[in-house]
Parts: C-alpha cells; sequence; structure tokens
C-alpha cells in the first residue's frame, strides 16, 4: 500500500506513477493469472468438469484489479456470480477456486457453492452472490458492520466496502432500496458497476434509462460518484484511489460507473446473436492486460519482455496445477457433507428426516 | 472409537463469530409463572431485546419506526432513550433493502434484530431472508453463518384483510437453515426471545398483533426458554391438542369446556416450529392416543401437515383415530367481523373435532 495521498484525483494525476514497479507488476501479474485461469475453466467446462452455469470475466481484468489496488486487504468485498476474478485478485489459491467448480471437498465451500459462490474469509470475500442485486443490501450490511464496530463498539477501525454489481443489476429493486438507505444512513459502501453493456443478451440502452448517464442514478440517493475507464489499469487506480480515501475518510457511499467489456459469451451456453464479431474485436484492440503490458514494458520500462513471457509461463503452470489440484481432490462424501453447514448450533428435531451435524473444516480455514 | 461423523461434530465453527449458548434448565427448574410481576407480551419482548442489547454490544435493532415513533405498536418503546439512534435505528420502507443490509451485517459478526411492521410485508423481502440468511453457511461451505433475529405480527390482526393477515409460518419453515419460534404468552416471549438472539442461526420469531396487549406474570429474574421443548399447558388423557402461538389460547378454552363434558385434553403448547419437539407429541399421544392439530395457518402443505405426518411416522401405532386438523379455512383472508371469524381456527372448531376423535 502506498501511502495516503490526498489530491482531488482525475486522470493525469497519475498517483500509479507515484507506486512501486513491484505493485504495478503486481497488477499485471493478477490479470494474466486471471485470464490463463479463466481459458482453462472454459476448457475444463467444455469437458464438463465443471457444472451449472459458469461465467467468464475475460476482459474485464483491470476493474477488479484496479479497484482492490486502491483498498486494504481487511476492507470487505462482495459480488455477483461473475466472480472468479475477484476471488483470484483477492488472494484465493488458483487451487481451492477450481477445486470449487469440480465440486470437490477441497474447494472454498467444499463443494456446495460452485462457479457463482466464491467466499473467501481470510481474504475478506464474502461471496460470489447467484441472485442478480441480492449482494448490493448486503454490501450495505458489511460497511455498516464495520462502521458500526468503531463507532458503537471503540474497535476497529474505518472501513469501505466494495460491492461489485453488473449494469444489468442496476434494474434490481433491492439496489436501489440500498442505495437509499446508504444515502440516509451514511454508510461506507461503494457500488462499482462492472458496466460490460450487457446484461445477458440485452444491451444497456434496450433495458435500462439514462444508460450513458447512469451517475445520475446515484445522485437520486445523494451519492457521489465517478464515471470512470476500465480499460487501463493505472488511470482507473489514479481516479479510484482518491475516490476511496475521501469515502473512507468520510465514512459515506460512493458509486462508480466503470467501464469494461467483456469478452465471452454471457455464460458458457451463449451463442452471442445480440453483438458482432467486429464489436468485440473492437475492443479487444484496447485490452487492458496488452495495455497494462505495454505500459509497464516500453512506457514505464520497469518489466522486460523476457519477465512478462516468464510470468505467462508461471500463471499457465499455476492453472495447469490448479486443474491437477482440483482433479485429484476427493469429492465431498455424503455423510460428511450433505447434512452439515445448514445451522451452526443443529439441535435436534430440526428436520423430519435426520439430525444436522457440523461439516468439515473448510480448507480456507 | 469416534465414527467420522461424531469426529466432525466436534468442530466449533467460526462462521458466526464468538457465540455462546447461556446454560438452560429443565422446565421445572425455570423461574415461576405464577407472580404479581404482571406485564404485557409487547413489554415482554422489549425486555429481551433490552437486556440482551445491555449484555451484548453488538445487538442492535432495526425496523420501520422502531426507534422515534416508539415502535408501530409500541414494542420497541423507550429504547431509543437508553440505546441511542446509532443502536435503535429507524429505517425506510425498504424491507428488501434492510433484511438484505441486516445479514450482511451478520455476515460481519453483529447481531441484528429486524422487525417487520408485520411478517406480511416481509414478502418484499423473500429474497435475502429465504435465499440468503438460511443458506449462507451451507454455501460457504461453512465459512459465514447469519446470526439474525427476523420478528414482527404473524397471522390475522384483526379486520385487515387478506394482504395483511399473513400466516408465513407454514410457507417459511420449509426451508432448511432457519429456525422459527412462535409464542403463545408473554413469559415464553420474553424467554424465547432472548434464546434466539443468543443463537447462532437465523431465527424467525413470530409473534402477533392480537396477543401484545395479553398480561401475565412474568419473573423478575433472567431465564431464557430453549429451543425445541414444547410446554404441556394441561394434561389429559383423551386427546392431544397440538398448537402453537395464538391458538394455544383457543385450545386451552376448549379444553376447559370439554372437560366440562367429561373429557381431558392435554394441550402442548409446541412454542418453537423448527425445532420441532415431535418427541413430546408422542409421548402424550402414546397416552392418549388421539390428535388434533391446531394451526392458524393454511392447511394444505402447513404445520398440522407436519405435524401429522410426523405422528404418522413415529407413533401411528399408538393411534386409535385418524389425526384431526384445524386450520385456517383454505380462502383468502376476508374482511367481515363474521367471516374472518369463522375463517380463523376459533374454540367452538377445536371442540367439534375433539369430539369428532372421541366420539
Ligand atoms: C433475480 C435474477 N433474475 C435473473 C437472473 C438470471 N440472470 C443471471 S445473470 C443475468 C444478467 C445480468 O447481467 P449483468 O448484471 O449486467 O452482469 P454481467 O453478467 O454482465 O456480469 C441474468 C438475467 C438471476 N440470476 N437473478
Ligand atoms: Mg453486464
Amino acid at each position: 500500500m502506498t501511502a495516503m495521498v490526498k489530491t482531488r484525483g482525475g486522470a493525469g494525476a497519475g498517483l500509479s506513477a507515484g507506486l512501486s514497479d513491484d505493485v504495478v507488476i503486481g497488477w499485471l501479474r493478477d490479470m494474466v493469472l486471471i485470464r490463463e485461469f479463466e481459458l482453462r475453466t472454459m476448457s475444463a467446462y467444455q469437458q464438463a468438469k465443471i457444472g451449472g452455469f459458469c461465467h467468464i470475466y475475460i476482459g474485464q481484468e483491470a476493474a477488479v484489479v484496479g479497484t482492490f489496488g486502491a483498498v486494504e486487504h481487511d476492507d470487505p468485498v462482495v459480488t455477483a456470480y461473475r466472480d472468479h476474478g475477484h476471488a483470484l485478485a483477492r488472494g484465493m489459491s488458483p487451487d481451492v477456486c477450481m477445486a470449487e467448480m469440480f465440486g470437490k471437498i477441497t474447494g472454498c465451500a467444499k463443494g456446495k457453492g460452485g462457479s457463482m459462490h466464491m467466499f473467501d474469509r481470510p481474504n475478506w470475500l464474502f461471496g460470489g452472490h447467484g441472485i442478480v442485486g441480492a449482494q448490493t443490501p448486503m454490501g450495505a450490511g458489511l460497511a455498516f458492520g464495520a462502521r458500526y464496530e468503531w463507532e458503537v463498539m471503540g474497535r476497529g477501525k474505518k472501513k469501505v466496502c466494495l460491492c461489485y454489481l453488473g449494469d444489468g443489476a442496476l434494474n434490481q429493486g433491492a439496489l436501489h432500496e440500498a442505495m437509499n438507505m446508504a444515502g440516509i444512513l451514511s454508510i461506507p459502501v461503494i457500488y462499482i458497476v462492472e458496466n460490460n453493456g450487457y446484461s445477458m443478451g440485452t444491451a444497456i440502452d434496450r433495458g435500462t434509462t439514462m444508460a450513458d448517464k447512469l451517475w445520475k442514478k446515484a445522485e437520486a440517493y445523494g451519492i457521489e460518484h465517478r464515471t470512470i475507464d476500465g480499460f487501463d489499469v493505472c488511470s482507473l487506480y489514479d481516479e479510484f484511489r482518491p475516490f476511496v480515501d475521501v469515502l473512507r475518510d468520510e465514512q459515506r457511499p460512493g458509486f462508480v460507473d466503470l467501464k469494461t467489456y467483456r469478452y465471452q459469451g454471457h455464460s458458457m451456453s451463449d451463442p452471442q446473436k445480440y453483438r458482432t464479431k467486429e464489436e468485440v474485436a473492437g475492443h479487444q484492440e484496447k485490452d487492458c492486460l496488452d495495455r497494462h503490458a505495454h505500459h509497464l514494458m516500453s512506457e514505464r520500462g520497469c518489466l522486460s519482455e523476457d519477465a512478462f513471457k516468464e510470468m505467462q509461463k508461471d500463471a499457465k503452470e499455476q492453472v495447469k496445477e490448479a486443474v491437477a489440484f482440483a482433479e485429484g481432490s476427493a469429492a465431498p462424501t455424503v455423510e460428511g457433507e450433505l447434512y452439515s453447514d445448514v445451522y451452526a448450533n443443529p439441535q435436534k428435531n430440526l428436520s423430519p428426516v435426520r439430525d444436522y451435524a457440523h461439516g468439515t473444516k473448510n480448507p480456507l480455514q | 472409537m469416534m465414527s467420522t461423523l461424531e469426529m466432525i461434530d466436534q468442530q466449533v465453527h467460526p462462521a458466526v463469530g464468538e457465540w455462546e449458548l447461556p446454560a438452560f434448565v429443565e422446565e421445572s427448574a425455570m423461574p415461576s409463572r405464577e407472580g404479581d410481576r404482571v406485564i404485557q407480551y409487547r413489554e415482554a419482548l422489549r425486555e429481551a431485546m433490552s437486556e440482551e442489547m445491555r449484555r451484548d454490544q453488538r445487538v442492535f435493532l432495526i425496523g420501520e419506526e422502531v426507534a422515534q415513533y416508539n415502535g408501530a405498536y409500541k414494542v420497541s418503546q423507550g429504547m431509543l432513550e437508553e440505546f441511542g439512534e446509532k443502536r435503535i435505528i429507524d429505517s425506510p420502507i425498504s424491507e428488501s433493502g434492510f433484511a438484505g443490509m441486516c445479514i450482511g451485517a451478520a455476515m460481519y459478526g453483529l447481531r441484528p434484530i429486524v422487525e417487520f411492521m408485520s411478517w406480511s410485508f416481509s414478502l418484499v423481502a423473500a429474497d435475502p431472508i429465504l435465499n440468503n440468511a438460511p443458506k449462507m453457511l451451507y454455501m460457504s461451505g461453512g465459512q459465514w453463518g447469519c446470526p439474525i433475529v427476523f420478528r414482527g405480527n404473524d397471522g390475522a390482526g384483526g379486520q385487515l384483510g387478506s394482504t395483511h393477515s399473513w400466516c408465513v409460518e407454514a410457507l417459511f419453515a420449509n426451508v432448511p437453515g432457519l429456525k422459527m419460534a412462535i409464542p403463545s404468552n408473554p413469559y415464553d416471549a420474553k424467554g424465547l426471545l432472548k434464546t434466539a438472539i443468543r443463537d447462532p442461526d437465523p431465527v424467525f420469531f413470530l409473534e402477533s398483533e392480537r396477543m401484545l396487549g395479553d398480561k401475565a406474570h412474568v419473573p423478575e429474574e433472567e431465564y431464557y426458554v430453549p429451543f425445541g421443548r414444547a410446554r404441556v399447558c394441561r394434561e389429559g388423557d383423551a386427546v392431544t391438542l397440538v398448537s402453537f402461538g395464538r391458538p394455544v389460547q383457543f385450545c386451552m378454552e376448549a379444553a376447559g369446556q370439554l372437560a366440562g363434558e367429561g373429557i381431558e385434553c392435554e394441550v402442548l403448547d409446541m412454542r418453537t416450529i423448527r425445532p420441532l419437539d415431535i418427541d413430546s407429541v408422542i409421548e402424550s399421544v402414546r397416552k392418549t392416543g388421539r390428535v388434533v392439530v391446531v394451526d392458524q395457518s393454511w392447511p394444505f402443505a402447513g404445520i398440522s401437515s407436519e405435524v401429522i405426518t410426523q405422528v404418522c411416522e413415529r407413533g401411528f401405532d399408538w393411534l386409535d383415530h385418524q389425526p384431526v386438523r384445524v386450520n385456517a379455512a383454505d380462502v383468502p383472508t376476508p374482511y367481515a367481523k363474521e367471516l374472518e371469524s369463522a375463517y380463523l381456527p376459533n374454540t367452538e372448531r377445536i371442540v367439534a373435532a375433539v369430539k369428532k376423535t372421541v366420539g
């Protein structure tokens, strides 16, 4: 973490220029890892090793990496179902993340959650939530909890909660109730709309009013906002960091329209009739990963081409191992896991069929 | 040697932060239900919340009109003055929003009490209360639970019409992961609510607008009523009357009437629906051979169906007559006085049902 710098921020302030090389190279490493991980995820899905719905994050890597870069490790984070990138960038091991998708006992939820439900207690990731918008009141609650802790209980510190949502979630009532409450109660939750332009096959302007001025929705609740380009991780950080610092300090909510794009279909079963190949290619030209790699190699000059290649090789190796780990792991046993983790205090007679139990220890504990 | 399951069971969940259940005692060792410290049901609820809030700073109350207005039904009267606006929180009319928010707060480590003005209004919060709170522990593989209490008025209030008269017990108790308590009197209201606040799992706490003014002795000394333990309110050997919540009162009336005709009913107040103390029901049925379940919610796939199924599964051989149920009429709740009272399970209908089983 860099020292707190109080600036007005905005493009050109160049806060990221003051960060150490290690930090900005770390961002690239995270982005490369997410991309390689997602490529492996896709092939594992195609081989039917992963079941259910599976949403790929490729194209959006800078969004999560740049925003995480601006907060502390113990700031709570919650997101929707397109969550593999969030899990990895928060520090979940690719092994555990992949194992969850493979439905194994070594997964982050012991195989009880799946692709859409990544939880990581040590890394303050409160899920992965499959119902569009459900995480938005929860995000307010996590921030409320943090604020209550220092304000009422006199311990802890000023925190912010990053609550991610898709542009489609803008139209869920839950978000609007949550934003109103965050405004009224001055709750330090930051709603980050990962605006990839589509909710499934619905282009944003077909489903959402004022699609080119999403900040107006925040304005309606008295919430300060930013509209940020999510294709360049450094400029994203430069704009987001000062915003976070102020919101943390003043303990109030924020809203970010973070422009991004997903390259793959909505989920693994999407023929993508709603957009052209040219449109996708157009966005790939300003690819966030290439852009940051180029910046580090050619502009900042802190990374050699060999080192970049090495980084990519490492990531490939890591995710290959993750697949092997997942494949080699055992499935949760019916005896141990089907009826466990239903209640923290499993009492007699909670169910007519049998008693509940505690499960095996979570691998992340 | 321990079996694998027993070994697993030894593990403590970090999922819900620090928690410790109070020491529960046998029914016979509980403080007396007789005495002259007579208070209202609503005051008993208030005492439970206030005592737990004094004990644990993590506990707070949120809901519509709970603070400045002193509660729509005056349950939280005076609590704002004692605990301040950071812990007694007026929320906007956003059930989905504040229920969901409190789930986040519970995951973070707090102990929210969420007041629904009526459980009827909780339906707009169905996603957070049914899809998130009871499933969090399972979905996160034991990493995060949801220690939270949702409470409010359940059942027909008094000519409020169908939208405002929901009995949610059957609908919600269907979901694994939650617990449900439904006290029928001030003593249990206090003791069960204190237990609900201490319990690390999500508890759905069902009160009744029609009972908030009921008065009874509530002891000065601290006590907790455990979940999953029915109370025998009246002993008898002819028929077992099983009920919970407000209809327990009708059962007692009916039992009184029937005693005059020489039919002695044993009345069981279940107190919690999940867990359901089926052992006590079976024990009673062994004695009486007859069971009538009185349930203020609708009959189709209701709590009465569940109780009767379990009685059949576990005590079929003891039955001398087929089980009988008394439910709300299987229609939307009507407004007109005459229709509403015919709709609800009442003393008359209970008496008739009992006579059917002994006739
Ligand atoms: C309440 C609810 N309705 C519908 C769905 C089905 N669904 C899953 S994702 C999705 C599109 C959401 O798009 P967006 O919020 O933009 O997120 P993105 O997929 O682009 O990341 C829909 C309709 C759901 N999961 N939850
Ligand atoms: Mg989208």
